[in-house]
């Protein structure tokens, strides 16, 4: 079967962006492979870990679970637009400061949850940070210090 | 060596403006179009390859489908685009629907319910769907639409084994549609699973009861089991003891002892069927506790 493609147009980190693409191509494999901000992950391609979490429309997502076809006209925010001119955001800091950080593979993700948290509840209690982090797996840290280094990031 | 991570197969993405055009649509390529909502269990499934597909058909964008609304004599509407956050969100669901939001927030995690639906997790109708037990308990109904018209489907009338339920090939379900519960009606949730949240339940038990002057016990009770038969199961004969006389805690113990007995589990990954039916008892006993209390 001759599979179609489809020009859609978008933001991603605030930069207008348009491209073809076949239905089956997930939000995941346009970030990383088309766009090439390699920044987002691929862990499981299944939802259940995380890793390539990303906002659209200001909602995080997992984006091996969203067709970039459903992207057209959205706005796409990955862990690359947390920076700005060189400045590391607030999380980012903390995280470093914490050594929230081990091996490094879920921390895109970790930061892109944590900071939609940060958006839509400010002041998070320890258990919301918990609830709001549980689909983003790590297998090193034991999530303490990332629970800790959020925490700073809100105090700060 | 096979990959462990297969892309997705490929297959056309279709997006039609109209409610008939999609129907249309899904009848005449019935044997090879799938409709999907959030995705959340379709691309796995086919990323796992349990199920091809030339023409997955979106239907988030149809007219009526992303309703959610609450009137306080007709109850609530919950369309098929609206998302578990959504539900979640909402503070009609919250207070009038409790049992609902609880069960809502054990499905995955944050992100993956921002795209994962009510409708979606119902129709996928997987033993262990977390909102299936209290939506069954709270009279939700199915409004399906199909090409010959639309019908209207108690959800207790809707699962038919794991992944079946009675739509036909080129059917959708637009809404589901609540009643108001009945009046001081208590409910609760609980469940087991490997860890706190995320996880998919290995038990789960929902308990919704009500006072009831035509049961001689004064209260009318309902218990659904999920995870533990082909489809979430009410246990008519616990229910019924619960409704025949006085209640203590003998009987509690004694209806938690049915729901253990009539629970058909299996052993699978994620536990073994005996730890599945003595978790059974220990949750039923927990959840009618706890309702028990409330209703006095």
């Amino acid at each position: 079967m001759e599979m179609s493609m489809q020009i859609i147009n978008f933001k991603i980190n605030d930069q207008k962006t348009t491209l073809e693409v076949p239905g089956h191509m997930t939000l995941l494999h346009m970030i990383r492979e088309e766009l090439a901000l390699t920044g987002t992950k691929n862990g499981c391609e299944a939802g259940e870990c995380g890793a390539c979490t990303v906002l659209v429309d200001g909602e995080p997502v997992n984006s091996c679970l969203v067709l970039a076809v459903e992207c057209d006209g959205a706005e796409i925010f990955t862990v690359e637009g947390l920076t700005e001119n060189g400045e590391l955001e607030q999380l980012q800091r903390t995280f470093m400061t914490l050594n929230a950080i081990q091996c490094g593979f879920c921390t895109p993700g970790m930061l892109i949850s944590a900071y939609a948290l940060l958006k839509r509840n400010p002041h998070p209690s320890e258990l919301e940070i918990r609830e709001a982090l549980v689909g983003n797996l790590c297998r090193c840290t034991g999530y303490e210090r990332i629970i800790q280094a959020v925490q700073h990031a809100v105090k700060e | 060596m096979t990959n462990p991570l297969p892309r997705l197969p490929k297959f056309e993405y279709i997006r039609l403006d109209t409610i008939e055009s999609t129907l249309a649509f899904l009848k005449t390529h019935a044997r090879n179009a799938r409709p999907f909502l959030g995705g959340t269990d379709t691309f796995v499934g086919l990323r796992d390859r349990r199920f091809k597909v030339d023409y997955l058909v979106d239907l988030k964008h149809l007219e009526g489908f992303d309703v959610l609304t609450f009137d306080a004599d007709q109850g609530l509407t919950i369309g098929a685009a609206v998302s578990l956050n959504q539900v979640i969100a909402s503070s009609d669901v919250q207070r009038v629907y409790p049992v609902l939001d609880q069960a809502a927030r054990y499905v995955g995690g944050y992100q993956l319910r921002n795209r994962a639906t009510l409708v979606g997790n119902l129709c996928n109708a997987s033993p262990c769907g977390d909102t299936i037990g209290p939506s069954i308990l709270y009279g939700g109904e199915a409004h399906i639409l199909g090409q010959e018209g639309k019908r209207v489907v108690p959800l207790v009338d809707f699962f038919l084994g794991p992944g079946k339920t009675v739509l036909s090939e080129a059917e959708i379900v637009q809404s589901i549609h609540f009643p108001i519960p009945p009046a001081q009606n208590q409910g609760v949730y609980v469940c087991i699973g490997r860890t706190q949240l995320a996880d998919l339940a290995i038990a789960g038990v929902t308990v919704l009861a009500y006072p009831d002057d035509g049961c001689p016990s004064g209260f009318c009770f309902q218990i659904a089991l999920s995870a533990v038969a082909p489809t979430v199961i009410l246990v008519e004969e616990a229910q019924a003891l619960l409704s025949a006389g006085p209640i203590a805690l003998s009987t509690l113990e004694d209806a938690a002892q049915i729901a253990s007995a009539q629970c058909q589990p299996i052993d699978d990954i994620r536990a073994s069927k005996n730890y599945r039916r003595e978790m059974v008892y220990r949750l039923t006993l927990r959840a009618l506790l706890e309702v028990w209390d409330a209703l006095q």
